[in-house]
């Protein structure tokens, strides 16, 4: 289990999750990356922006 | 809970929200309808009117005068009816839930400032449990009258509650804007509802002076401070959507703001919290919940300000009419509170 750094959910890992693996997390769709497995911890990936109205 | 079923009326059944009641309750498992009113079309079958009924009944209209006594009664009258004949109604059912806006306000002299006109029968004000269940959960389940929330005010309330409850933010300066459908005006044709007029219109019918901003001040924070809400009308049938910019007292991190409507709806069987990095659907869309009881709430921090944009959307139609209208039904009969809402939606659309 480790804990989703945008909305603070509760975020389920497989035993076997990597370090560098990318997840999306349930709740707010962030997608995620495994940046440590002992414990483990996630960061946020680099994400696309949306920009209308140019 | 025994297996007789409820015996359920609706008064003024012709309109949008009666033909709602009507889809709900039929698919209801613990209901049944006994009658649907309405003057124009006593004798009519009610599938003439809503025709998404057709082969589900064979129920026909009945007058007002004919209304026989029931278990529930929900009524779906213009504004001022329900009140002038509220006697009549609490003979003919014990328990009633009113959709029209006549017993919303707790207080007679906020119902005549915003109405214009006295309320007629202000000692049962109090009786009336406003009918927003995830604010009076439990008042509703010990209810004999709920008094149905209004649409705008439904997805405002809902979208804006968690932070005055919690007092974070400033209490002068919140604006919230909805944009809602054609069907908010209900099913009477009027000068503006002609199609030449209203189609690819964007009109701001209310800009200021909403009257049902007297509701959600109500309940968000009673009379010492200030929600400005404007309304404006979009070329689509069901849905609302309110943005509503709310400044935060702290520098409250999207995490914690995230934290606290997980808090207040995390458990919420019909509040979900839509807020998402990518994809089509990131923020609540009302196009994704029509026929469904959820309002979807998200938001965002503004980056450079202590503004909060918070985003709520509902089918009006539902969550903002006949499905929170069952859903107060279901507690105050102590009945599962998603029993006959279940409906997901659809996708796409």
């Amino acid at each position: 289990m480790a804990v989703c750094p945008v909305c603070d959910a509760e975020v389920e890992l497989g035993v076997d999750a990597e370090q560098g693996e990318l997840i999306e997390c349930p709740e707010c769709g962030t997608e995620l990356e495994v940046t440590g497995v002992d414990p483990f911890e996630l960061s946020e990936a680099p994400q696309e922006e949306e920009d209308w109205g140019e | 809970m025994s297996d007789k079923r409820i015996t359920a009326s609706i008064v003024g059944g012709a309109g949008f929200a009666g033909g709602e009641l009507l889809r709900l309750l039929l698919f209801h498992p613990n209901v049944e309808i006994k009658q649907a009113t309405s003057e124009r079309l006593a004798g009519k079958f009610v599938h003439k009117t809503h025709p998404n009924l057709r082969g589900w009944t064979k129920l026909k209209f009945s007058s007002r005068s004919e209304l026989e006594p029931c278990d529930v009664l929900f009524l779906c009258l213009p504004h001022g009816e329900s009140s002038k004949d509220v006697d009549f109604f609490m003979e003919k059912a014990e328990r009633i839930v009113d959709l029209s806006a006549d017993f919303r306000l707790n207080d007679a002299d906020e119902y005549a400032r915003h109405y214009g006109a006295p309320h007629p029968r202000p000692e049962l004000l109090e009786r009336f449990v406003y009918g927003v269940p995830e604010l009076h959960r439990d008042e509703t389940r010990e209810a004999k009258l709920v008094s149905s929330a209004g649409c705008n005010a439904t997805a405002t309330i809902l979208g804006l509650y968690p932070l005055f409850r919690e007092g974070l933010i400033e209490t002068d300066r919140t604006v919230a804007e909805a944009k809602v459908g054609s069907s908010e005006g209900g099913a009477t044709p009027n000068d503006h509802s002609h199609h030449p007029i209203r189609s690819g219109s964007v009109r701001s019918y209310a800009p200021a002076g909403h009257r049902h901003v007297a509701e959600m001040r109500q309940e968000l924070g009673g009379k010492n401070f200030a929600l400005h809400f404007s309304a404006t009308s979009l070329d689509m049938i069901r849905g609302a959507l309110v943005t509503a910019h709310a400044f935060l007292k702290e520098p409250l991190e999207e995490k914690d703001v995230w934290k606290l409507y997980r808090n207040y709806y995390g458990d919420e069987p019909f509040v979900r919290i839509v807020k998402e990095r990518d994809g089509a659907y990131r923020l609540p869309e009302p196009k994704l919940l029509a026929g469904t009881n959820f309002c979807d709430v998200g938001f965002q921090r503004a980056p450079d300000s202590n503004r909060l944009v918070v985003v709520s959307a509902i089918d009006n139609l539902m969550k903002g009419a006949a499905g929170q209208a069952v859903q107060a039904f279901n507690l105050m009969h102590g009945l599962p509170e998603t029993s006959g809402l279940e409906f997901p939606g659809l996708h796409p659309v």
